[in-house]
Parts: C-alpha cells; structure tokens; sequence
C-alpha cells in the first residue's frame, strides 16, 4: 500500500545544549542563533581524489557537492562565525589537491565573517595556507568544540568525528538517517560531506558518551529535522 | 543449419572408435541417435546446440566428440611440454561440475581411456588450482567466473593453446543473465586465443533456438550458426490442477488450503518434488505439510538460504531415495540428478510455460515414460494462470525470455580483466568485442566511453588522468598501470551480486545482544532481518524462530513459539508472469466457453462479474471506478505483472495528482492494479478531466518515468549492483560487512552526487537499462500502454466487482515503499509528541 504524506505537526529544529539555543538544520549544520556561530563538521572534501589515489575512483565531484550545500546553508543562516569542526579534508594533502575553481569558492563563502578550522583526525596540520584560523580546540560561550568526543561526560562539548546516524523501523520499513545526536548536556554532530558515511548511534563507540535517558537522535529528514527518542531507535 | 531429424547417411559419418562400440556393446546398448549426429557434426569442424529434453543423454552427447578425440590422441612423449586444456565445460552451478566429474568418470574408467578430468570452481584450494596451471587437465569443469578469472590470467595464452571445445551446459539458463554476458565476453577471448574452438551449446528447449545457434558462433555478418539438434520430447507430462474440496482463496499465496491434499498426493507417490516460489513460501508449506504428517513421511526443505552443509545433506537424502518428498525453490531447477521423482507438484502460480515444463522434467529421467505433475493454484487467478500454463504445456508452446543487449558494467569488468592478463589494444579488442552475440551490435563511442570508465572513472571532469588503473603506451597498447589494479580485478570478478545478508544464529532467548550463541542456521537478506523487532517470530530452516537482534553481521533468534508467527512479506517480485501466459489468461477470462474446464467456485466467480460488471475483450484493459468507504477506486487488468503494475501505479498516481484527483495510493497485483483517490475518478474520467485514454497515454513514459526513477530507492539499489559489477565499489566479504560504516562511501551517495553533476555517466545508463528490463519491467509496461491503446474499457460500477476482490484483500496487507521514508519519520516523531506532548521537543 502506498499512502501519500499525512501533514503532520513539525519540529522546527530549535534544541537546547548546555543552556544554548540552537537550531538543527536538516542539512547537518548546527546554528547557535545568539552567537551568530554556525557549527559544520568532518566536511571530509577531496574524499573522492583521496580514494582515487588508492585506485578506487569515485566521482570527483564530492567538494562541489558538499560546498553547494556549505554555499547554501551559510545563505539561510548568514552566520558571523563559521566553525568546522574537524575532518574538513579527507587527507593531509586535500587542500593542496583542492582544484582552483573549488578554492576560489570556499575563500568567496569565508568572506567577511570569522573562520575557525578546529584540526581533526584525518587533518591533523590544519590547512595552514587557507584563510581562517587553526584551532586544536576552542570554548566559546560554556560550550566546547573539538573534533573527537572526549571519554568522560563533558557538559557542553560539540564535537564531530563519529558521523552518527539513527534508525528507526516503522511499518516494517527500517529508515536510516544521519543525526545529531545528543542528551542535552553534549551533542555529537552529523557528518557534513557528501560522500561521508555513518555510524549508528547504538555502536560501542558510543558507550559513556550519553545519558541514555535522555538521549534524543535528531534524524535529517528531506526538508526538516526528526527528533527521535532513544526507546525508538534500532541498531545496525 | 538444419532443424530435422537427420537421414542415417549423415550420421554414420561419425566415427567411434573401437573401444567404445565395445563399451555399448558390452552394457547391452547403442549410441542413440543425436549421440552420434552430433559427434559426426563436431568431427565435420562444426559448433553444434543440441536441444533435448532431461533423460536423453545429453552429457555424454556434449563428452562424445571430447572422449572419442582423446581416445585416439598420441601420447605425450617424456620431456615433451605439458598440452593444455583440450575441452572446457562450463555450468551454471558449481554442483552440476561436481555431478558430472562423477558420471564422466566412468566410462573413461570402464574402457581405460588416457584422459584426466578435473573441476575448478570457488571451492578448489589454491594448491590444486596452483598444479592445474602447471600441468592442466585434458577436460577442466567449471563456472564463467573461473573462466573469467582464467583469461584474465597473465598464462592464459599457453593454458587454452590445445582448446578444441567448449561445451556450454544449461544454455538456456545461462544466456539470460549478466553472467551470460561475461561468459559471452569470454568465450570471445578464447577464440581470439585459439580461433579454430568449436563450441557445443546443451539445452532445454526454448522459444528461439536460433539465438543460441547464434550466441554460440562468432558475429559475422556472413557466419554460419551452429548447426541445431533437436532431440523431441518423449512422452508427453500428465497434468493436472489440483481440484480441492476446499475453497480455493480470493488471494494471498501460502496454498495453505490445499495442505491436506498436497499430503495425500505424496502419501500415494514413492517421491515428491514440491516446487514453490520463494523462499518464505518454501517455509511455509513444509511447515503446514509438518502440521499434518501424521505417518512421519520423511520431507525435507531446500532453498538456497540455509546452511550449506543442511543443503547437502538433504541432497544426499534425495539422491539416495531416503526421502518422500522435498519442498524447494529454484535453487533445483537446474538439471541435477534428483534420485527417483515420480511426481512434481508446483505450489503457486508456474509465471511461465518454459519455466513449468523445465520443472517438470526434472520428474522422471527416463523420457519414454510421462512425468506426472500437480499444479496447485493458491488463489482464484493463480487457477486461470495455472490453466494457461497447461494448455501451453499441451501445445508444446515456449515463452523463455529474450536475449537481453550486453550490459555495459559487465563490459567494464571484462575490459579490466583483458588488461589484467595482457597489454590489449582498443581496435581489436572492440572487434573481439562485438563478436559476442550480446555485443555484435555496440557502437564505438560506447565502447571507448567504457575503457575510458575503466581507466579513469569516466568522468568529464578530467581529475584523475594520475589515478588511472589502465594506461595507453606508447606503443598503443592499454596496460594495468599497477599490480594491484590486478588483484583488485580478481576478488571482485563475477556478475552476481549479493544482497548484505546476516548469519542466523541461534541464542538462547532473551541475551541477544550477550551471549555468543550456538550453530548457523543459514542466512536472511539484511534487510528483511531489520525490520524485525526482538520478540518477533518468523519462520526459516523449517522452524520457527524468535528474533533476538542483531549484532554485526549476525541475526540472533532462538526457537519461537507457534501462537505468533509473523510470515515473512511475500517477495513474489522475481518471476513476473510471461507474456505468453498473460495472453493466456486473458484469452480464457473472454471466452466463457472454455470455462467448463475451471473448477466450479472460480466458473462461479467469471460468471458473476459478467453479471455485476463486465469481463475483457482478449486485447482489451478493463476500468473498473467504484466507490468504497469514504474512497473512490479505480481497478484495471494488465496482467502483466507486479513489477510492470507497480511502475504503472507509480505514474498514475502521479498522473491523477497532476489532474487534482486527489489520488491516496495504489496496490499491485500479478493481475491487476487498485487505485484509490478522495475525488470520484469514475466522474472524471466520464468528464475527460482526465479522460482514460489521456491517463495511460504512453507518454508517461518519458518525463513521469524519469522524474520518478531519479527519486526510486528501486534504482538505487540498481545502482549499486552495476558500481559492484563495474569494479567502482568493492564487493563486500564476510566479516567485513559491518566494519567502519563511516569511512566507507554507499552506493547511494555515489549515485546522488552522480546524478547531480553527471546524469550520462555510463553507469547510469547502465543502471537506466536494467531498470527498464529488470525491476520496474518499464519494457513490458511500454509494449502493453501501445496494445490498449484504443482498448480501454470503462466500467462505472456502485460497488466493487468480483473480479477486483484479490487486489482490494491486498490493501492494506503490505508495508508501504520506499519514497515515503520522511513520513515514517514523521511517524515516528508524532508517536514522541502523542506520548510526552510537544514541549519534549527540545532536549
């Protein structure tokens, strides 16, 4: 059977972490209206030449995707402060493999407000010769953003690096979603790049990191965010 | 070429030597005639298809020209180089190889003749696989993917230099798939290695010979086919349609009704093959034909999901006359020897007349008696089909499908693993190319788009020049640029891709995510596992099973309880109905005197809806609009399968939203499409708002077909199977399945970036032709929008007709599709707020 959408009662995106209002767009970015501060993380661009250096040639067109939707979200919000947050390259070398027109693009979008790259796992040497500036890890406003979860509870840390997905089986169909995942002291972002893949919510590496509780999956719909409690969610 | 039964002139041509007129003579017995046409043929120099059915003696007619030239060959002499492969045979099936190891074996061991057979297939351990390249044996039994892997071997040149045959067994089965492809491409290779191979084709019988006369030979313009043997039938099957007592259903497919007299069917017979459809039928009818097996008849399950060593055994079983009957799926369709069968009954609708007749003669091995069969129909147009199907068996009609075009992600594979075994270059290889059948007529520009995919991706944008996998030299030649590119090629060869599928094992109840558990019972596709909750019952391996959980790429269950059983859905998708057959129906459905052949409650039933509506002219589609609930529905009768009506539904409704009809969503049915809508569709189409002749313009084909294709998760999983097949992902290996989910890139991301900034990339347009063949049948769908055109009938009714009852019982019963993902999410979250109220929105 194949009924069309009911309409339904939306969610409109607006959470709260550690006493700041933000906003979960269902791009994956995370906006923090009072601070003008907008949140993206493991863009992971040139992830395609990465692969196809080791013989695997994906489509090269990763970088244009992923800064569309960058150009994009970055025109909804018009954030004062950009913060990527780790993995803003697949590679060390990314951001010298950049192709000209994809930098000339970023630079257009890191213009006329602050850039922040926090460094990440697989971009450990921030890239130096782009502009913007190269933090291991910053406070801003109580909340504290890094690239990898720290293991103990930390109140208002905004971290990336787990790529967290949800799933949910409704109908006897499983739908499986990136998230934002959080429990209202912390939040792990979404991945934002467009061939980043994910990991459930559910997984070990996740163990310590929430209050399950309390634990909300904020599931990235087409056109809007799902929140979804954790006594719905299946792993796999 | 020549299509009789040849004069004994040509025949005694053959020559035969010596020891095998003695072997005949001294079993009592003489070569039969098709034997030895087709060893005179193959010694004349010609490539032969010999079409017989099963109990002929086809093996050993394919082996004839093989053992008779080996017979007489000169030895090797000490110190003279090793010859290498004389013939090779090539199967579908990794058994069928193993099976005829062990028949050919004794004849070469009865008359002691110097020949060595051997089989190479995935379960051949490397040692031997190592000591067959250096020492090859005279007859080497194998599958197209170990013939992939061999040409694509840097020795491939001295291993084939003595071929003289290839013998292609199960033709028929084998030409229809991407696999056929591939071994099509290969089998181009080999005569390009040694141009003089003869090829022998053996096969079932099918709707045109003539295009496996043709696959067999290279594609010249001017080339001869291969000369066609056809051995007739023997005696003709009896079958009949179960006539039950019990009332045959409106719809569903579990024949659960018929249980008792399935059971007194095999109670009378010494062994019975029950064939279904599916999987999850397979499962239940073993388990209701349990329910009632009160003398504990030895009956055995066998599908290709359980555990490989449960197979065997059960094979074993069967082969040794231990068991009165075997309930299975096509997994033994092929032509294995199965012991003493002395009745097949088919559960379910046959979906084509070559397919029922294939099954059939798996009953009986010896052709001059007649095999009996048992259709049992599991609802009410299942019985029209199932007399369809038997009138075509009467008639000796054939409706195997027809060749499809060469895949182009197939192509990809195979020019990866010409450059993997030698430097090639692009002109000859695209002549080599267009030498096999499924390719005789590419074009160059796609030929030279595909190298250019298999070098660098393919891309317009040219980023990867650096990366690239094969390179031209110089010297014009296309090389691999790197060893590893080559070993890339061989984990990843072959066409048949799996869906992710999960261990089941089991637990003890209630510690799913804890204890290690005990044996494996098999394996379920992924998705199918995901969708359970733990608690859930379900049946496979002939049991009844509780779901526990997942845990990496284990399903756990432990034994369930028979209150709650959940069936799993009906995957009844993979075999649409043929044509030929749909024909069929509809020709018996307008025509009320052939009826009396019909059992009564269906008769009935025709004669009803002649009363309360009206029943389709033979080439007409009848529209049926009524109103039901607070709902307007409108039914139409294609008959041309789920897929191709599920496609058709798609676009209608699309259609019907376009016109403001309001349009709520569809059901499809082998038989016929539901169509449900908030406005009166009878009053619009009365009122040309719109008209029906506009709804089911073909024109919906183009633009509607597209838009929705791009959005279909059907397509998507397309996708991945031609980026699997076209070596751009990787194929997935156990253990390694769940593994780093975040750092691997999904085929559907590839495919959404893919489709923004490259809509013409070959692999799309490899993906777009599967579709258009394969899931969404958009061909079949296509061709029967262009037969009614002029045709439709309209009938305005207050209440549903009988005729429409099967597809309304089907509302409702199924889960909905994959487009409404955010409304599941939506679901989902309503279910949060209903519970916690509005406010829990924010964490």
């Amino acid at each position: 059977m194949n009924e069309h959408a009911a309409h339904r009662r939306s969610f409109s995106g607006d959470i709260v972490v550690a006493d700041n209002a933000a906003v979960c767009d269902p791009s994956g970015a995370l906006y923090f209206p009072e601070l003008g501060l907008l949140v993206v993380s493991d863009l992971h661009l040139e992830k395609g030449s990465s692969l196809a250096r080791r013989g695997r040639l994906m489509p090269p067109y990763d970088t244009a995707a992923t800064l569309l939707r960058l150009q994009s979200v970055l025109a909804t919000y018009a954030p004062r402060i950009v913060l990527s947050l780790g993995d803003s390259f697949h590679d060390g070398e990314g951001a010298a493999r950049l192709p000209a027109a994809f930098r000339v693009q970023l630079e257009a979008l890191m213009l006329g407000r602050e850039w922040i790259w926090v460094a990440g796992n697989h971009d450990p040497d921030v890239p130096a010769d782009l502009p913007g500036s190269c933090v291991q890890e910053i406070a801003i406003a109580g909340l504290a953003f890094r690239h990898e979860p720290s293991r103990n509870a930390v109140p208002g840390e905004i971290a990336g690096h787990l790529h967290p997905c949800a799933r949910i089986v409704q109908r006897g169909r499983s739908v499986r979603r990136r998230c934002f995942a959080s429990d209202g002291a912390r939040l792990i972002m979404p991945a934002f790049g467009a061939f980043t893949g994910s990991l459930n919510v559910m997984d070990h590496a996740y163990r310590g990191l929430f209050a399950w509780e309390r634990f909300m999956a904020y599931m990235l719909g087409d056109r809007q965010v799902y929140p979804i409690a954790s006594s719905l969610l299946r792993p796999g | 070429m020549t299509r009789q039964e040849h004069p004994i002139a040509q025949v005694s041509q053959a020559a035969l030597p010596e020891p095998f007129v003695k072997w005949f003579a001294e079993r009592g017995w003489s070569p039969r005639a098709h034997q030895l046409e087709l060893l005179g043929r193959a010694q004349a120099g010609k490539s032969v298809l010999l079409i017989a059915p099963t109990g002929a003696g086809k093996t050993l007619a394919g082996f004839l020209p093989t053992l008779t030239d080996l017979a007489v060959r000169s030895k090797r002499k000490p110190g003279e180089a090793h010859r290498g492969i004389h013939t090779l045979y090539i199967s579908p099936l990794k058994a069928l190889a193993v099976d005829i190891e062990r028949n050919l074996g004794r004849p070469i061991a009865e008359m002691g003749l110097p020949i060595s057979v051997e089989t190479r297939t995935g379960d051949t351990p490397q040692h031997k696989r190592q000591r067959q390249k250096l020492v090859p044996p005279d007859v080497l039994l194998t599958t197209p993917e170990q013939l992939a892997l061999l040409i694509a071997a840097n020795d491939a040149q001295r291993f084939f230099k003595d071929l003289r045959y290839v013998i292609f067994d199960e033709l028929h089965s084998l030409v229809t798939s991407k696999r056929g492809h591939l071994l099509a491409l290969g089998l181009a290779r080999l005569r390009k290695l040694r141009p003089e191979l003869q090829t022998i084709g053996l096969s079932a019988t099918v709707a045109e010979p003539e295009q496996l006369q043709k696959w067999l030979v290279p594609q010249n313009r001017d080339a001869a086919l291969a000369d066609l043997i056809t051995v007739s039938g023997g005696a003709k099957p009896h079958i009949t349609i179960l006539d039950s007592e019990q009332r045959v259903p409106w719809a569903g497919h579990s024949a659960r009704y018929a249980v008792e007299d399935v059971y007194r069917a095999i109670k009378e017979h010494r062994t019975t093959l029950l064939f279904v459809n599916t999987r999850s039928q397979a499962e239940l009818l073993f388990q209701e034909l349990w329910r009632v097996n009160e003398d504990a008849l030895p009956i055995a399950l066998h599908h290709g999901s359980l555990d490989v060593g449960q197979r065997r055994r059960v094979e074993r079983a069967m082969a040794g006359n231990e068991l009165r009957a075997i309930v299975a799926t096509s997994t033994l369709d092929l032509g294995i020897d199965w012991g003493d069968v002395d009745l097949v009954v088919h559960v379910g609708a046959p979906k084509g007349a070559s397919r029922l007749a294939q099954r059939i003669g798996r009953s009986n091995h010896r052709m001059d008696e007649p095999s009996r069969a048992i259709l049992v129909p599991a609802n009410r147009f299942e019985v029209l089909e199932c007399r369809a199907a038997l009138e075509a068996n009467a008639v000796g009609a054939q409706d195997t499908p027809p060749l499809a075009v060469g895949a182009l992600d197939v192509l990809a594979q195979h020019i990866l693993g010409c450059a993997c075994g030698a430097p090639f270059d692009a002109d000859s290889l695209f002549n080599e190319v267009r030498s096999a059948e499924p390719y005789a007529t590419l074009d160059r520009s796609t030929f030279d788009r595909v190298v250019d995919f298999v070098a660098t991706g393919g891309y317009a944008l040219k980023t990867y020049e650096r990366y690239a996998r094969i390179r031209q030299n110089k010297d014009g030649l296309w090389r691999v640029s790197n060893p590893r590119v080559a070993q890339q090629y061989r984990l990843n060869v072959g066409t048949i891709v799996e869906m992710p599928e999960l261990n089941v094992r089991y637990v003890r109840q209630g510690r799913g995510g804890v204890s290690r558990g005990g044996a494996v019972l098999g394996k379920v596709e992924e998705y199918f596992a995901e969708a359970l909750r733990p608690g859930d019952n379900f049946l496979f391996a002939g049991k009844i099973l509780r779901f526990e959980g997942i845990r990496e790429n284990e399903c756990y269950v432990s034994n369930g309880s028979a209150a709650q059983i959940i069936v799993p859905s009906y995957a009844g998708g993979k075999f649409p109905l043929s044509t030929y057959l749909a024909d069929g129906v509809r020709s018996l459905l307008s025509d009320p005197s052939r009826w009396n052949a019909l059992p009564d409650q269906v008769s009935d039933w025709l004669r009803t809806q002649q009363e309360k509506s009206v029943l389709p002219g033979r080439g007409d589609l009848l529209v049926e609009t009524f109103p039901r609930g607070d709902r307007h529905y409108m039914v139409c009768y294609p008959f041309e399968g789920r897929l191709a009506h599920q496609t058709l539904g798609m676009l209608l409704t699309r259609r019907l939203e376009r016109a403001g009809a309001r349009p709520l969503g569809f059901v499809a049915t082998d038989y016929s499409l539901g169509v449900w809508a908030l406005d009166d569709l009878g009053v619009r189409f009365k009122s040309r708002k719109p008209s029906l002749s506009e709804l089911f313009d073909e024109d919906m084909l183009g633009d509607d077909l597209d838009a929705w294709l791009n959005e279909s998760w059907m397509l998507k999983r397309m996708f991945r199977n031609c980026a699997v097949i076209a070596g751009l992902i990787e194929k997935k290996f156990p253990g390694q399945e769940k593994n780093g989910r975040q750092i691997t890139v999904s085929a559907d991301l590839i495919y959404d970036v893919l489709r923004a900034h490259e809509p013409d990339h070959i692999l799309l347009q490899a993906t777009r032709a599967d579709a258009a063949a394969g899931l969404l049948d958009v061909r079949r769908l296509g061709d029967m929008l262009s037969r009614i055109r002029g045709r439709i009938v309209h009938k305005p009714l207050e209440r549903i007709s009988p005729l429409a009852v099967p597809v309304m019982l089907e509302i409702g019963k199924e889960s909905v599709k994959g487009e409404a993902n955010d409304t599941l999410l939506a679901e989902a979250a309503t279910l949060i707020e209903e519970a916690m109220g509005p406010e829990e929105g924010s964490a």
